[in-house]
């Protein structure tokens, strides 16, 4: 049956280093779409590579269609129809995926959803009902994700993430679409979450203020076949990221005004 | 400032509610009064056409408790009965597996489609009888016949299921580290599910049909189909509609104590 569910893709020049030290290390030198019917064929991403350091928090960002998701992917070992390399280093089996849908099997429980993420008979199932009240959903543990809210599936989405407690956390514009309010709060969950379990966390949004809120680095792509143009710091303190003023004003200086 | 934080609670958990009891009361009320008016109708038309070949109501309940009483009936139904779980599991094993083989590789897809086309067009009368002349006018002959019906009508819905497998979730799956039984349970068979109970209902009401013209040609002796045969030879209609009628009622039975209870069970996270 695992057959059924294997990608196609072939490992055309990826390759996969074990340099053994806790640094991510990504370079992806070409990612091209093949064409089809309707279309030619495309190249997505040219010399993409940098480095994370462990317990950093990098926002990739760039105009929709730039890209981003696609790096993730690849990141992520879901896309391996890629010519370069990329190296999780020594945290690699602690990866952990939180996507832009929230990706819940509708047909189990949240309780249970969280639960399926661990291995059969992991002790960590005991942690489930600290970390349901923890993203506020202990009321929620046995509904069906499609009776709650997005907010609220969201919420599930990213403890079933945290319960696995992952050394690597890999984000691909996980508050999206969600009203202003809930975004916010699930932002603050997320640098909660992180201040208990710190991560490594490469994070893909196109919201500027989102991405300094969050970030400690911010990796800016170029729109068209992108390439990493700007890799800045993000310099604010726990407080000031509660703060919408310092999060504008470094919003500027990392981004400009334009 | 802090932006202000609220929390999302605003669709509270709504809890896995039952129907309200008296909407089944209704719906069995309904029921009730259509068929009492359907049996009127009957009577009422039988007693007008005072016709041999068109018995009242009561006359085919007569017939109906006499066969019930010398054990025919459930000879015969047992009989029939037993033909179509046979056909219909074969059916939906081999049918469902040539389905999911088709929904996920697009060659064997390509090459197959054809075949499957001529099959699901052969006239059920032409697989009826060439089972019969090839496997000899014997009970396996007759399930054969009545399982190669329904086959392609299983293979062509589970092949749709195959195809519409989320990618999304196998996705996540693998990001989950699910592994294959895990992923075969909780992400394929639910994705599944939906496609297996409609080709099952289809399926069953195709199989009804058929098995009773697979006995009526056989001559196996026993069964529903044979008994109408036998009773048509006579013209003997009272026959035909008691053992009609009781077959209807079985189906319903059926249908109402195993099919449906199925579909909620696995329909129920479904908003």
């Amino acid at each position: 049956m695992a057959a059924l569910m294997r990608e196609k893709g072939d490992w055309r020049g990826a390759s996969v280093n074990t340099a053994g030290d806790d640094k991510i290390r990504v370079n992806v030198e070409r990612k091209i779409f093949p064409a089809l019917a309707d279309r030619d064929a495309q190249l997505v991403l040219s010399n993409v590579s940098f480095e994370v350091a462990p317990r950093e928090f990098v926002v990739l960002t760039g105009p929709s269609g730039c890209g981003k998701s696609t790096l993730l992917n690849i990141i992520a070992g879901l896309d391996k129809d890629f010519e370069g390399s990329i190296d999780l280093g020594a945290a690699r089996d602690q990866m952990t995926f939180i996507f832009q849908s929230p990706r819940l099997l509708p047909w189990r429980t949240v309780y249970e959803n969280i639960a399926l993420a661990l291995p059969e008979g992991d002790p960590r199932v005991a942690r489930i009902p600290d970390m349901l009240e923890r993203v506020g959903l202990t009321e929620a543990a046995n509904a069906y994700p499609e009776r709650i809210s997005l907010g609220m599936q969201r919420r599930a989405s990213l403890a079933r993430g945290f319960i696995v407690e992952p050394q690597i956390l890999l984000m691909d514009e996980p508050f999206v679409s969600l009203d202003d309010p809930t975004a916010q709060s699930l932002r603050q969950l997320l640098l909660e979450l992180i201040g208990r379990q710190p991560t490594t966390v490469i994070f893909v949004t196109h919201d500027r203020a989102e991405a300094i809120q969050l970030g400690t680095r911010i990796l800016r792509l170029s729109p068209g076949k992108a390439s990493v143009i700007d890799d800045v710091p993000v310099q604010l303190t726990p407080e000031q990221r509660r703060d919408r003023t310092a999060i504008l004003a470094e919003q500027m200086r990392v981004f400009g005004t334009g | 400032m802090a932006p202000v934080l609220t929390q999302t609670y605003s669709t509270p958990t709504r809890v896995n509610r039952l129907r309200a009891p008296h909407a089944g009361l209704e719906r069995l009320g309904w029921a009730v009064a259509s068929l009492a008016t359907l049996g009127l109708l009957w009577h009422v038309s039988a007693e007008l056409a005072q016709s041999r070949y068109f018995p009242t109501p009561a006359a085919v309940f007569e017939v109906l408790r006499h066969e019930a009483l010398n054990g025919a009936l459930f000879t015969h139904v047992g009989a029939t009965l037993l033909r179509v779980v046979m056909a219909f599991t074969i059916a939906m094993f081999i049918g469902g597996a040539i389905g999911m083989l088709l929904g996920r590789f697009k060659t064997a897809d390509r090459f197959f489609d054809t075949w499957l086309i001529l099959v699901l067009n052969l006239p059920a009368l032409v697989t009826i009888t060439l089972s019969y002349v090839w496997l000899g006018m014997n009970g396996t002959a007759a399930v054969v016949a009545v399982a190669i019906n329904q086959i392609p009508n299983v293979a062509v819905t589970m092949r749709e299921g195959a195809r519409s497998l989320s990618r999304d979730l196998a996705e996540m799956a693998q990001v989950y580290k699910f592994g294959s039984w895990r992923t075969f349970r909780h992400v394929i068979l639910p994705q599944l599910a939906p496609f297996f109970a409609a080709a099952a209902r289809a399926g069953l009401a195709l199989v009804w049909k058929i098995v009773l013209v697979v006995e009526a040609l056989g001559g196996s002796g026993r069964g529903v189909g044979y008994q109408i045969y036998i009773a048509f030879g006579s013209f003997d209609v009272t026959t035909i509609l008691a053992y009609a009628l009781a077959f209807i009622v079985i189906v319903q039975i059926i249908e109402l104590t195993i099919l449906q209870p199925i579909q909620a069970k696995v329909n129920k996270w479904r908003r």
